[in-house]
């Protein structure tokens, strides 16, 4: 019998991309900290991460880091499988496929913030088409859409301009990255 | 560093625009059961559909005489029935999505409609 040796080689991409979505995990759980008066009403902190992500390292990189933040976030929640995770998978696929998109807007005209908020009302629009079809097939859940619009933008604004204001400060400190 | 410098010129674009996305959605989504409509059968046939924001006031033929059915101001209500009992007339305005006056008698009834149901049927 013959030994067989598995050996997985972390390139230094892969070890970035751990490094981002340990962070991402941390302000995900931040947020599930913070009491909010509706169930579903979340400032998704983590997403501050994704921008910053998306705009020094593409999109490819972004949607690693969501990823791995959207399963790693449940497993410490208890929450991988729950409705929740499947809620956040869909919001996150939904604004992670805007954000292919909204990336290629000219960087002149638009920042972080327009990714931001473009990115929040997709996330609001996956989860509700989720809801709707899955776990309360009723139109009623509608009914909380403008709710949910206005949260949408009103935490797409602050973390857009939170990612934007790291992204000056990294410029900054590091012209070169 | 100022945060409105953080803003590019896109961004304000993007942000009025989720601002009236927000705004609008309001009146849309909450407003849907709101009533836009009356429909008035006679024999179980639909008789007319009137719309409810145009007053008019309209003679419905039965099988024992002439009901009369009366749109104003957005609500609707049936005016003179011959039925002996006259609980449709007695019920007074209708306004909302799924209330429905039945003169039965004379086999005639209206219903008010919206483009969404609150309710399958008020009755009271």
């Amino acid at each position: 019998m013959t030994r067989s040796v598995i050996r997985l080689t972390a390139t230094p991409e892969d070890h970035r991309i751990a490094r981002l979505a340990a962070a991402a995990i941390g302000l995900s759980l931040i947020d599930a900290a913070i009491p909010l008066p509706l169930p579903g009403i979340k400032p998704g902190l983590s997403n501050i991460v994704t921008l910053i992500v998306l705009s020094r390292h593409g999109w490819r990189v972004a949607a690693w880091v969501s990823g791995l933040r959207v399963v790693a976030s449940a497993l410490l929640l208890g929450q991988l499988l729950a409705p929740g995770f499947f809620m956040s998978l869909a919001g996150a696929l939904s604004s992670l496929l805007l954000l292919a998109g909204a990336v290629r807007l000219p960087r002149r005209w638009f920042g972080p913030v327009s990714w931001s908020v473009l990115a929040a009302f997709a996330h609001i629009g996956g989860q509700l088409l989720l809801a709707r079809l899955w776990l309360i097939p009723h139109d009623g859940v509608f009914l909380l859409a403008p709710i949910f619009a206005v949260a949408a933008l009103t935490f797409g604004i602050i973390n857009g301009l939170i990612a934007a204001r790291l992204l000056a400060v990294f410029a900054l400190r590091d012209p070169h990255a | 560093m100022s945060w409105r410098s953080l803003l590019r010129p896109g961004d304000w674009g993007v942000v009025v625009l989720g601002a009236i996305l927000c705004a609008a959605s309001f009146p849309l989504i909450w407003r849907s059961g709101r009533a836009d409509q009356v429909i008035i059968r006679s024999g179980g046939e639909v008789f007319a559909e009137l719309d409810l924001a145009r007053d008019r006031r309209i003679e419905v033929p039965g099988p024992l005489g002439t009901t009369t059915v009366a749109v104003e101001r957005g609500r609707a209500r049936v005016v003179s029935d011959p039925g002996p009992r006259q609980y449709c007339v007695r019920q007074g305005w209708l306004s909302r999505a799924g209330e429905i006056a039945l003169c039965a008698p004379n086999q005639v009834s209206v219903e008010i409609a919206g483009r969404t149901r609150a309710y399958d049927s008020l009755g009271y």
